[in-house]
């Protein structure tokens, strides 16, 4: 018989789910899950400065991993503040499980200190949540929502368990079994049978591998697939990695800053392969005018995301990994050589780079720079904005999980958290975070996570002193009207980041960038670059939100373009 | 065949009930609730009462959507606390029982 409080079972079932790291804050209200946490042997607590952080801290974890990962946040303005990052999960499908302190069951509702309804609060935003009533709940909810983080399509799970629920001591006779993914099996038969017969019938068609790919660790399966029937393959932002950038059927991101080559492509289509993606609009643009005249063959785990945007012609409800292997056998091998030459034609008219925007100076030759220097074990990471999209078009992602990026939320401050993270559950490998001045500032205070947890973090900073993306919008659709874009002060992110003891650089336009990043690479432990990047580099080609994707502004050989 | 299609129109017009069978606790209401809210699914009406021991309760909604009543559907079976749906297509007789109290 084991006796023990509440606070100590949620340890010792963390302990049994595997769980070696979690990310948190204590407060009032979380404390006696903290003394708890004293007597792990197993479990390191990685002690953030934001909430916000310890939620991306895990993230890093579970994204880099695909496993679950934990964070802790006390009462009140601790739950409000891990809600961004729980939010960003969701929009993601990252398999994350929150533990919330609350206060005692006595003042629910009695609007008490640090009291807040992070049940209500969170409900929109995680796949399920839990209020605890009784201590014995525990032994039930915290396996059951690992198993929910991980199964099916996955997301965060959050508990919020009482100070009283903590502490109340419970008896049982044995542990619960720890929660684990329940497996699905792969769509209907008869509609994989028949999807194969439309890919065979297909004369022009694309598959598009998005983050359930990944997620379903089915990159291998889709690889082969393409191959075997010389499919062109986009990748969606989440998909990146899924299929390496340089081989022959790649045809890297679509969508708003998508290569102009794979949206014309896409234009041409005769059928819309897609692959555990979800039709965002940022990848779709406007959904009546995306792939015009092609067949859709949609698989997804989540029976929801089938016809949700656009009507699917076939639609494979199931285990992307088990759905690709049944329909592998059905499909006949094919050459599709007219297509290939078409879509490779379209690739070389229209290269995402010319050799005059990958200097190092400019932001692409930053970014390939880099790529150069760092093999496929690396992982990179990015924030939200300019960076993260120039980084999503040129990079070459090898690997599925290489890239760790916001993309459902785009949240600003998701970086240097989430690198941390990252870099925790991955030892040994290097982590490098291209981030802005915008977005490092969003969870700057996590410089002083990265130091005291040793993590191998390399964070390059693209300087451009202003909110790019937001710049470049009010350029291009509001006149030149700039208003709340441009930082007044120009932050010495050099100073800043000594001040936590991190060393720092400066690398000023025309420095030897190749020299500076192999000493800062050699530099174990975190380590800052402020790069000087120009206002007025914008992110092109870009499709104005709301349009058609073949209405692409700007980008090389834009006048090529017959759209 | 006029008579058809105006009775066509009119259980269109009726929308249609989903009859659950969910986990009773204090939450279940709002996330129900809270998926049509968010998810812009017009709800017209509810009836809601425990079953058996208490550890269910069965829950009536009348649910004014004709094009999106299929993802309503597949929303409303993701969430874990959903133990069964059941598909009527017009209106419940528990609306117009209860349709009494509102006359």
């Amino acid at each position: 018989m084991y006796e023990m409080n509440g606070a100590r079972a949620i340890i010792g079932l963390l302990e049994r789910q595997g769980i070696d790291t979690i990310a948190g804050i204590p407060g009032g209200a979380n404390l006696p899950l903290y003394d708890a946490l004293c007597d792990s042997r197993s479990i390191r607590h990685v002690l953030c400065r934001h909430e916000q952080g310890a939620g991306f801290l895990a993230q890093g974890i579970a994204r880099s991993t695909g496993k679950a990962a934990v964070c802790f946040a006390t009462s009140g303005p601790g739950a409000t503040n891990i809600l961004t990052a729980i939010a960003d999960a969701y929009l993601d499908s990252i398999p994350l499980v929150c533990i919330t302190g609350q206060v005692p069951t006595s003042l629910i509702g009695t609007d008490a200190f640090q009291e807040v309804d992070i049940y209500g609060l969170s409900i929109p935003i995680t796949k399920h949540n839990y209020l605890v009533r009784s201590a014995e709940d525990l032994l039930r909810i915290v396996p059951e929502a690992f198993s929910l983080a991980l199964s099916g399509r996955p997301g965060p799970v959050l508990i919020d368990v009482p100070k009283d629920v903590q502490t109340a001591i419970i008896r049982f006779a044995r542990w619960p079994e720890p929660g684990c993914r329940r497996e699905v099996p792969a769509a209907d038969g008869e509609a994989i049978a028949q999807a194969a017969r439309l890919i065979d019938a297909a004369e022009r068609p694309i598959l598009c591998l998005g983050g359930g790919v990944i997620h379903g660790g089915a990159s291998d399966l889709a690889r082969e697939l393409a191959e075997k029937c010389s499919l062109p393959t986009t990748m969606t932002l989440m998909g990146l990695g899924a299929m390496p950038a340089d081989h022959p059927l790649a045809l890297s991101m679509l969508g708003m800053h998508a290569a102009r080559s794979t949206n014309m492509a896409l234009q041409e289509c005769d059928l819309f392969i897609a692959a555990g993606a979800r039709f965002d609009d940022r990848a779709t643009g406007k959904l009546v005018e995306f792939c015009p005249g092609a067949g859709i063959v949609h698989m997804d785990i989540d029976p929801s995301e089938v016809s949700k945007l656009k009507t699917a012609t076939v639609g494979l409800v199931g285990d992307v990994r088990h759905t690709l292997a049944a329909l592998l056998p059905l499909v006949r091998r094919g050459s599709r050589g007219t297509w290939r030459q078409t879509t490779a034609m379209l690739r070389r008219m229209y290269p995402m780079t010319l050799p005059e925007a990958t200097v190092p100076e400019r932001p692409y030759g930053l970014i390939l720079k880099v790529a150069e220097l760092l093999d496929e074990e690396a992982v990179v990471v990015t924030d939200v904005g300019k960076h993260q999209m120039w980084t999503a078009q040129v990079y070459p992602f090898s690997r599925p999980r290489q890239l760790l990026t916001s993309g459902g939320l785009g949240t600003m401050g998701f970086g240097l958290p989430t690198a941390i993270g990252a870099a925790l559950a991955m030892p040994g490998r290097p982590v490098v975070l291209f981030t802005g001045d915008g977005s490092l500032q969003m969870n700057l205070q996590e410089l002083a996570t990265a130091v005291e947890q040793r993590a191998n973090v390399k964070i390059l900073v693209m300087n451009n002193r202003s909110l790019g993306l937001v710049r470049q919008q009010q350029r291009l659709f509001y006149n030149e009207r700039h208003i709340a874009c441009d930082f007044q002060l120009d932050v010495d992110f050099c100073t800043i980041a000594r001040g936590y003891g991190i060393p720092s650089f400066n690398a000023p336009a025309g420095c030897d960038l190749d020299s500076l990043l192999r000493q800062v690479f050699a530099i174990p432990g975190p380590c800052l670059v402020n790069v000087h990047v120009g206002r007025e580099e914008e992110v092109y080609p870009m499709v104005p939100p709301g349009a058609a994707n073949s209405e692409m502004l700007g980008g090389f050989y834009a006048e090529r373009c017959p759209c | 065949m006029l008579n058809d299609a105006l009775a066509e129109l009119a259980a269109e017009e009726r929308g249609a009930t989903l009859e659950l069978t969910v986990n009773n606790h204090p939450g279940v209401m709002s996330h129900i609730c809270g998926l049509f809210s968010r998810r812009a699914y017009n709800l017209e009406g509810i009836v809601c009462l425990p079953q058996g021991d208490g550890a269910t309760s069965r829950m009536w909604l009348r649910v004014n959507e004709n094009a999106k009543l299929q993802q309503v559907m597949r929303q409303v079976e993701k969430l874990p606390d959903v133990l069964a749906l059941v598909h009527h297509p017009a209106e419940h007789e528990i609306f117009s029982l209860v349709g009494r109290f509102t006359a």
